[in-house]
C-alpha cells in the first residue's frame, strides 16, 4: 500500500465512524483527559470527605438530635457555638488536652532524639535494638490503653510492683487517682510513640554528609560545637515534622485513653475527643457535637498551619 | 437431552435447598440482650419455646459496657438485627416515641394478657409510656433491684464479731440503715483475715455507662433524693439538690474513700464481682440478677455467703433494674416475636424462668407461697422490688444520665467540689436537656 493509498484509507475509515466517537476521540485535550483519570478520586474525595464535613457545619447550627428521628429539626443559628464557648468544662476538656499533648511532645522529643542518637553511634547490634524499640509503636491503640490497665492494677499490676521495689509507696493507684491519672497517659502515649520520633529523627540522622563532620574536625570543632551547629540543625526538619504529625494525633487522641481511664476519675483525663464522643454518642446531641467537632477542626487546622509556617522558616 | 435432564435436576435440587433455607430462615427469630447469666438462662428456657412451635431462637448478647450503646444504635437506625429486644426500663420512653417499639396493647387484649398478672411496680417501669399510662410496649421479663451481698463466714465468726460489739455496742448483723452499712465497712475496711488484707465494700463507681449513677442512687434514694418536687412537673430545684439529697451524696462519697478497695474508681457489675469472688471485700453491691451465680459459686456460694436488701435510712428505697422484653417495630417477623411473648407470658413458662435462674414479675411467681424461700435471696428481692425506684426514663434519658455520670464522678472519685456544687450543676445540665427536648 502505498503512502497515499494509506492516507486514503484512513479518511474513509475516518469518514466510517460514527460522528460522536471520532468527535470524542480527536477533541479531548491533555487537560481533559486528566480530569476524567481523576475525577474518580474527586468524587470519593466529596463523598466521604468534603460532603461530610459541609453536612457537619450545617448540623452544627441545628438542634438535631441523631436518636430522635421523629423530632422537628430547626435552625438555631449560633446557640450550640455560644454554649460550647460559654461553658467552664469545654475550656476544661481543652486544657487538658493541651496538657497531655505539651508533655507527651516534650517527653517524646527528648528521649526520641537521645535514642535516634545512641542508635546513630552503628554499634553491634543496633538493628535489632531499632526493631525492639519500634515494638510498641506496631500495636493498636486500643490494645495498648487496655493491657495498660493492667500494667496500672494497684493490688496486682508491674508498675506498681516496680515503683515500690525502689521504695514502699504501697498501692499505686495510677488510674483512679486525681494527680496520677494525667501523667498514666502521657506515660503510655510516651511509651508507644517515642520509637516514631526515633525513627523520623534517625533519617535526619542518617541523611548527615560525612564531610561536614570531617570539615568540622579539620576546624577543631569539639563534640557539642559539632551537634550544635551540624547534627542538631540538619535534624531539626525532621524532628519538627515527626512534631507535627504527633502533635495532630494526639490533639485528636480517643482510643488509648477511652480505653485506660475512660476520662476519668472524674474528668481528670477527659480529653476533648473523649467529650466530644460523649456529646455525640451517648447524650445524642448531635448538633452540639457537630459544633464541638468544628471548632476542634478549626483550632487543629489554625494550630497546623501555623506550625507549618515555622517549619518552612526552619527549612530555609 | 441427557445433559438437560442433568441440569434441570441441579436446577430443582438447588432451589428446594434454597426454599428450605429460606423457610428455616423464616422460622428464626434473633432475640437481642445484654451478655449476662440470666441471659444463659434465657437460652436454655426458649428451647421449649422451640420445641413447641418450631421456631429457631438466635442470641445476639452484648456485655453491659456497650450494651446501650450497641442497641440503641441499632434501633436508632432501623436495623433489623433484633426481633425481640430485652431494652432497659429507661429506653422505653425513647423506644415508644421514636416508633422502635411494637405497642402491645391489641395483642394483650386479643391473646387475653393481662398486665394486673404482674407486679405492678414491674409494669410501670418496664412497659408503660407515658409512665402510669395503659399503653403497654414491653411485657416485664426480668425483674430486678440493687441489693447487697455479704461475707456470711466472716460475719459469724467469734473473734470478729466480738472485736466489732467491742467496737459499735452491737452485734455484727447485715446493715439496717445505710450509717450501719458504713460502720460495718470501716470495720472491716484493711482488717487481715486468714492472713489476707481485706477491704470494706465494692460499690458501683463505673464512669462511661450508668454505674456511679445507680450505685449513688442506692444512697440518695433512702436519703430522701427526688427528681422533682412535683411529679410531671419538671421542678427539679430543691428536690435534686435539696440537703436530702446533698447528705446522701456525701454519704456516698464517704463510703467510697474509706472504705473500697485500692484502684476501685471505675468499678461495675463484673469489677465488683471479681472483688468479692477474690474474698477482697466484706459487702459488695450488686444486681439481684447475679445472686443465683454467687450462691451456686465454689469459692463464696453455700454458707459463705448472705444477702441483705438496700438499708434504708430517712425512708427504704431500692434501685431498679431489669427489663421488659419487646418486639421491634422494624422486624420482619413480628408475627413470630408476638408469638414468643404469648408464650413468655405463661406462668408455667414464667416459674421455669424463675428456677432457671431468671426473675420472673408474674404474680403466679412471686406471690407463691413458697417463694419467699425458694431461694436465699427470693424474700429480699420481693422487699426490694416493693420499693424500687428508677432514673428518668424520659426519651432523652441517656442525655440524662450522662451529665449525673459526670456530676457524680466528679465529686466521689475525682473530688471536685462539693456534693451541693455536684447536684446544682446536675440540676443545670438537666434543664438545659429538657429545655432542649421542649419539656421546659
Amino acid at each position: 500500500m502505498t503512502t497515499k493509498d494509506k492516507t486514503t484509507f484512513i479518511q474513509k475509515l475516518a469518514l466510517a465512524t460514527p460522528e460522536p466517537i471520532a468527535r470524542k476521540a480527536r477533541g479531548l485535550s491533555d487537560r481533559a483527559l486528566a480530569w476524567l483519570f481523576i475525577s474518580p478520586t474527586i468524587i470519593l474525595l466529596l463523598a466521604i470527605n468534603i460532603f461530610p464535613l459541609l453536612w457537619t457545619i450545617y448540623l452544627s447550627f441545628t438542634n438535631y438530635h441523631a436518636n430522635r428521628p421523629n423530632m422537628h429539626v430547626r435552625w438555631i443559628g449560633l446557640r450550640n457555638y455560644e454554649r460550647i464557648l460559654g461553658r467552664e468544662d469545654v475550656w476544661e476538656f481543652m486544657q487538658i488536652t493541651a496538657h497531655f499533648v505539651f508533655w507527651t511532645m516534650l517527653l517524646q522529643v527528648l528521649i526520641g532524639f537521645t535514642l535516634a542518637l545512641l542508635i546513630n553511634r552503628n554499634f553491634k547490634g543496633a538493628s535489632f535494638w531499632v526493631t525492639v524499640i519500634l515494638i510498641p509503636m506496631m500495636l493498636s491503640p486500643a490494645v495498648v490503653g487496655t493491657f495498660w490497665t493492667y500494667l496500672y492494677q494497684p493490688q496486682t499490676g508491674i508498675f506498681s510492683y516496680i515503683i515500690n521495689a525502689f521504695h514502699n509507696f504501697g498501692p499505686i493507684d495510677m488510674i483512679g487517682s486525681v494527680k496520677l491519672a494525667p501523667w498514666a497517659i502521657i506515660i503510655v502515649d510516651t511509651w508507644m510513640w517515642t520509637p516514631y520520633i526515633v525513627l523520623l529523627t534517625l533519617a535526619g540522622l542518617r541523611s548527615i554528609p560525612d564531610y561536614l563532620y570531617e570539615a568540622a574536625e579539620i576546624d577543631r570543632a569539639n563534640s557539642w560545637q559539632k551537634f550544635w551547629h551540624i547534627t542538631f540543625p540538619r535534624v531539626l526538619p525532621f524532628l519538627m515534622l515527626a512534631v507535627l504529625f504527633r502533635g495532630i494525633e494526639n490533639f485528636k487522641m480517643f482510643d488509648m485513653v477511652a480505653e485506660l481511664t475512660s476520662g476519668g476519675p472524674g474528668s481528670v483525663t477527659e480529653v476533648v475527643s473523649i467529650a466530644l464522643k460523649r456529646a455525640a454518642f451517648e447524650s445524642w446531641k448531635t448538633g452540639y457535637a457537630s459544633a464541638l467537632a468544628i471548632i476542634l477542626f478549626v483550632t487543629v487546622f489554625a494550630l497546623g498551619n501555623i506550625y507549618v509556617k515555622a517549619l518552612n522558616r526552619v527549612k530555609q | 437431552m441427557k445433559l438437560g435432564m442433568k441440569l434441570l435436576a441441579t436446577a430443582t435440587l438447588c432451589m428446594g435447598l434454597f426454599a428450605t433455607s429460606a423457610q428455616a430462615e423464616d422460622k428464626e427469630l434473633t432475640l437481642c440482650w445484654a451478655a449476662w447469666d440470666p441471659a444463659n438462662a434465657l437460652t436454655v428456657l426458649s428451647k421449649d419455646f422451640t420445641k413447641e412451635t418450631g421456631i429457631k431462637m438466635k442470641y445476639e448478647f452484648v456485655p453491659w459496657t456497650n450494651f446501650a450503646d450497641r442497641f440503641l444504635n441499632e434501633l436508632n437506625s432501623h436495623g433489623k438485627l433484633c426481633d425481640l429486644i430485652i431494652g432497659d426500663s429507661q429506653w422505653i420512653g425513647g423506644a415508644a416515641v421514636n416508633g422502635h417499639y411494637v405497642k402491645l396493647n391489641d395483642f394483650f387484649k386479643k391473646e387475653g394478657i393481662s398486665m394486673d398478672d404482674f407486679l405492678p411496680a414491674t409494669v410501670y417501669a418496664y412497659s408503660t409510656w407515658p409512665k402510669g399510662s395503659k399503653n403497654y410496649y414491653a411485657l416485664p421479663a426480668m425483674g430486678d433491684a440493687l441489693g447487697w451481698v455479704y461475707r456470711k463466714d466472716w460475719f459469724s465468726r467469734p473473734e470478729i464479731r466480738k472485736a466489732f460489739k467491742a467496737k459499735y455496742g452491737r452485734e455484727l448483723a447485715p446493715p439496717k440503715t445505710q450509717k450501719e452499712l458504713m460502720e460495718i465497712a470501716k470495720f472491716f475496711q484493711g482488717r487481715v483475715i486468714d492472713g489476707k488484707k481485706r477491704y470494706g465494700v465494692a460499690i458501683f463507681t463505673e464512669r462511661g455507662s450508668e454505674g456511679i449513677t445507680m450505685g449513688a442512687t442506692s444512697a440518695l434514694y433512702p436519703f430522701g433524693f427526688k427528681y422533682e418536687k412535683t411529679p410531671g412537673k419538671y421542678d427539679m430545684e430543691g428536690a435534686v439538690n435539696s440537703p436530702d439529697s446533698v447528705k446522701g451524696l456525701e454519704f456516698y462519697k464517704k463510703l467510697y474513700d474509706c472504705c473500697t478497695p485500692p484502684g476501685h474508681s471505675d468499678a461495675y457489675m463484673v469489677a465488683n464481682l471479681d472483688a468479692y469472688k477474690s474474698g477482697q471485700v466484706a459487702m459488695m453491691m450488686n444486681w439481684f440478677a447475679f445472686f443465683p451465680g454467687i450462691a451456686k459459686d465454689p469459692k463464696v456460694g453455700g454458707d459463705k455467703s448472705g444477702f441483705f436488701v438496700n438499708p434504708r435510712q430517712k425512708e427504704e428505697a431500692s434501685v431498679l433494674g431489669g427489663q421488659g422484653i419487646s418486639v421491634v417495630a422494624y422486624s420482619d417477623k413480628k408475627d413470630l416475636a408476638l408469638k414468643y411473648i404469648k408464650w413468655f407470658a405463661r406462668p408455667d413458662v414464667q416459674k421455669k424462668w424463675w428456677a432457671l435462674g431468671g426473675y420472673s414479675c408474674h404474680k403466679a411467681v412471686v406471690n407463691d407461697p413458697s417463694f419467699p424461700k425458694s431461694a436465699p435471696f427470693a424474700a429480699d428481692f420481693l422487699k426490694a422490688m416493693s420499693h424500687v425506684r428508677d432514673f428518668w426514663q424520659e426519651p432523652n434519658y441517656a442525655e440524662l444520665l450522662q451529665a449525673m455520670q459526670r456530676r457524680l464522678h466528679d465529686y466521689v472519685v475525682a473530688g471536685k467540689g462539693t456534693a451541693k456544687e455536684a447536684l446544682d450543676k446536675l440540676v443545670q445540665d438537666w434543664r438545659e436537656a429538657f429545655e432542649d427536648a421542649g419539656k421546659l
